[in-house]
């Protein structure tokens, strides 16, 4: 199992530098995918399956599927990667590099001074884990889920075609008959809808 | 919804007892009408004799312009084309040649089955026209009915034709 | 020693046996639908036509395998492969019958709906790398339906998953020992069809490959074994989808008199057949359609069982 823990980790790794290396945004998705791929791995050998499953599915198989989707739209072409290449180039380097070696020394030093006790592989099942969600972390699943709701009913509110009212149907109506309208998406049109809700 | 929807699977699966109406077709032949538009032939009258006068109606009413020939006349001024020449890689099988035909000479018939494997080997010529028989109209013969005169038959001569009448006589 | 060999020849023979199932599912499909339309199908190659599929391999395998030169050519290539590897390694956790299987696993339930939300990315990257507009369509269009459809056809399993309390496809199959859940689960079975359908982009969910408007979609600029990849990963989703139904909700091998494999098998291709019968039968809905019915309907239809089915476990404490 060490040795699989190892090969996913290198491979995360490996990955993740590609991802910042990458000039094509596609190509750096997918090593990103990829990376969350071998990290679910990890997870797995560590005993944590349930999390590995989520991982894959949560991270890799929806959230990253909305990047995609979102690059995809936006229709980059080559004078993006140059732009990326400029950004890549010189002394922008050099303060994150110099922020990630302090980091690593800091973990170096304590893997040296503090002897870590020796990792012991316990598994722990989907139904651990929800007793956990649902005992005591009750309150933060809560929270969380009031989150998500308030981010589904904006998506909603965003998404929504706009039904007006009686008076902002006749400024609308009025601006068309100017030929300037007051506001850019109000149009006749949502007049006829509002008309079929009803 | 889904309701209708399993209706429509429902009344699709059934069509799985159903009769097939497939024809399988090299080994089962479809019946085809004797007036059924196929390939275009070029029959002969009951004497032998072509009956194509060459008189390129069939050509003008050709709406793809797939038939071309060129007439010349024998030595007793019978007229038959020289050459005659079909693409049937152009020919939309519409049967108008025959419908403008005078004579019964062009036809089609109940034969579809002309593929080649060369494109050049669809345009047929008249030898490749023109067959022994009578085709689908059985008897008759243009010039024992027309009035024209030809080797071995004079004015008058024709089927249903007085004599013709002498202009300068003063007699009836 | 032994062990490993008889491990290996599980694998192997779980491979080629589904893919030569998924392999003759065309010629399968072909004359289904033909029988359903009152006509023969393909009947000329070989007895009962069924050399058919051979004659499509040789043609796909001969033909010009053409990567457009506008295309983003490793991602052009990768795509196809990653359809058939996600479905290829979700058959690993199913259970064929007691003897038979790849690995048993704990969370099978999870591995598999984990692979099959990556198989939107094989669609995804074929549409987007052809550089083609119908092809960026289709994969707008696929991304879109796969990834809501996926999220009810994973609320629509946990019904089975409280039932029988484990994601093990194997605990679940013998949990359903004296009632198959296409009883306590219909709903949950209508959904995970339905999610199913959509999820391996079968008619009448196709959207992704609308010929009618999309000409192809995501892989119109597929040629050659590429695009063979793509036809057959679509017969290969097909049979694990069907088999992923029997196992989570018609009793898996289970069956009176005939052995187990013969009854997993036998079960399968029934819905493999309904499938095909969906296929022959439905009209394509229009995309709006196809999303505000998976939202507005499937899902809370999915968490209305889900929670009916906790409400009922938690009150007979079984």
């Amino acid at each position: 199992m060490d040795i699989v823990f190892y090969i996913a980790s290198a491979v995360a790794i490996i990955c993740t530098v590609m991802v910042i290396t990458r000039l094509n945004v596609v190509h750096a998705l997918l090593y990103m995918i990829v990376a969350l791929l071998s990290v679910a791995l990890v997870f797995y050998t560590l005993g944590a399956p349930f999390v590995a499953a989520l991982e894959v599915i949560i991270y890799a198989g929806a959230i990253m599927v909305l990047f995609v989707f979102v690059i995809m739209i936006l229709n980059l072409g080559p004078q993006t990667s140059q732009q990326e290449r400029l950004w890549l180039d010189g002394r922008i380097w050099v303060g994150p590099t110099i922020l990630a070696l302090i980091l690593i020394a800091e973990v170096a030093y304590v893997l040296s001074t503090h002897s870590t006790p020796a990792y012991t592989i316990t598994e722990i099942s989907p139904r651990q884990v929800s007793t956990q969600m649902f005992g005591p972390y009750i309150l933060g699943v809560e929270l969380s889920s009031f989150l998500l709701l308030s981010a589904v009913v904006g998506a909603f509110h965003l998404g929504r075609r706009r039904q007006l009212y009686p008076e902002e149907i006749a400024v609308s109506a009025a601006a068309v008959e100017q030929n300037t309208s007051p506001q850019g998406d109000i149009q006749p049109e949502p007049q006829i809808q509002s008309d079929i809700h009803r | 919804m889904i309701i209708s929807a399993l209706i429509s699977v429902w009344n699709v699966f059934k069509h799985l007892f159903k009769k097939r109406v497939t024809i399988q077709y090299p080994e089962e032949r479809p019946y085809l009408a004797p007036r059924w538009r196929g390939r275009i032939i070029l029959s002969r009258d009951p004497n032998g004799e072509e009956r194509c006068v060459a008189c390129y109606l069939c050509a003008v009413a050709c709406p793809v312009d797939c038939i071309s020939l060129q007439a010349t006349e024998d030595e007793h001024g019978r007229r038959y084309p020289e050459w005659f020449r079909i693409n049937f890689s152009r020919c939309i099988f519409c049967g108008l040649c025959e419908e403008a035909c005078p004579t019964y000479a062009i036809q089609l018939t109940p034969d579809f089955e002309m593929c080649e494997y060369d494109r050049q080997n669809l345009v047929y010529e008249k030898e490749d026209l023109l067959i022994d028989g009578q085709g689908k109209y059985h008897g008759y013969n243009f010039y024992r009915v027309a009035g024209v005169a030809i080797g071995g038959k004079d004015k008058g001569e024709s089927e249903n034709e007085d004599a013709p009448i002498d202009l300068r006589s003063l007699l009836p | 020693m032994s062990e490993t060999v008889l491990h290996l020849i599980n694998v192997l023979g779980i491979l080629i046996v589904v893919l030569s199932i998924a392999a003759s599912l065309p010629w399968v499909e072909r004359r289904l639908l033909g029988y359903l339309q009152d006509r023969y199908g393909p009947n000329r190659v070989g007895p009962f036509g069924v050399l058919q599929t051979v004659a499509d391999a040789i043609k796909l395998f001969t033909k010009e395998d053409w990567i457009p030169p506008f295309a983003d050519k490793p991602v052009f290539i990768i795509a196809p492969t990653v359809i058939m590897t996600t479905i290829l390694t979700s058959f690993a956790v199913v259970p064929f019958s007691p003897g038979i299987g790849v690995i048993d696993l704990n969370i099978g339930l999870l591995f598999f709906l984990a692979m099959s939300s990556l198989g939107v990315y094989s669609v995804m990257l074929a549409g987007w790398s052809a550089n083609n507009k119908y092809s960026l369509l289709g994969a707008l269009r696929a991304a879109a339906q796969m990834l809501s459809y996926e999220v009810f056809m994973g609320l629509s399993l946990m019904g089975v998953v409280i039932i029988s309390g484990t994601f093990n496809l194997r605990n679940i199959v013998l949990a359903q020992k004296n009632m198959w859940f296409c009883i306590p689960q219909i709903i949950g079975l209508i959904v995970f069809i339905i999610a199913a359908l959509a999820e391996t982009r079968r008619l009448p969910f196709d959207l992704t490959e609308a010929e009618s408007e999309l000409v192809a979609g995501y892989h119109i600029e597929y040629s050659g074994m590429k695009f063979g990849m793509f036809y057959i990963g679509e017969y290969v989703g097909v049979t694990l989808i069907s088999s992923m139904i029997v196992t989570l909700f018609f009793g898996g091998w289970q069956g009176p008199f005939l052995p187990p494999i013969v009854w997993f098998i036998i079960k399968t291709f029934f819905f493999i057949g309904l499938f095909i019968t969906l296929r022959a039968s439905l009209p394509r809905p229009r995309f709006d359609q196809l999303m505000s019915y998976g939202w507005k309907v499937m899902l809370p239809l999915a968490l209305l069982n889900l929670l009916v089915t906790g409400g009922i476990v938690l009150a007979t404490g079984s």
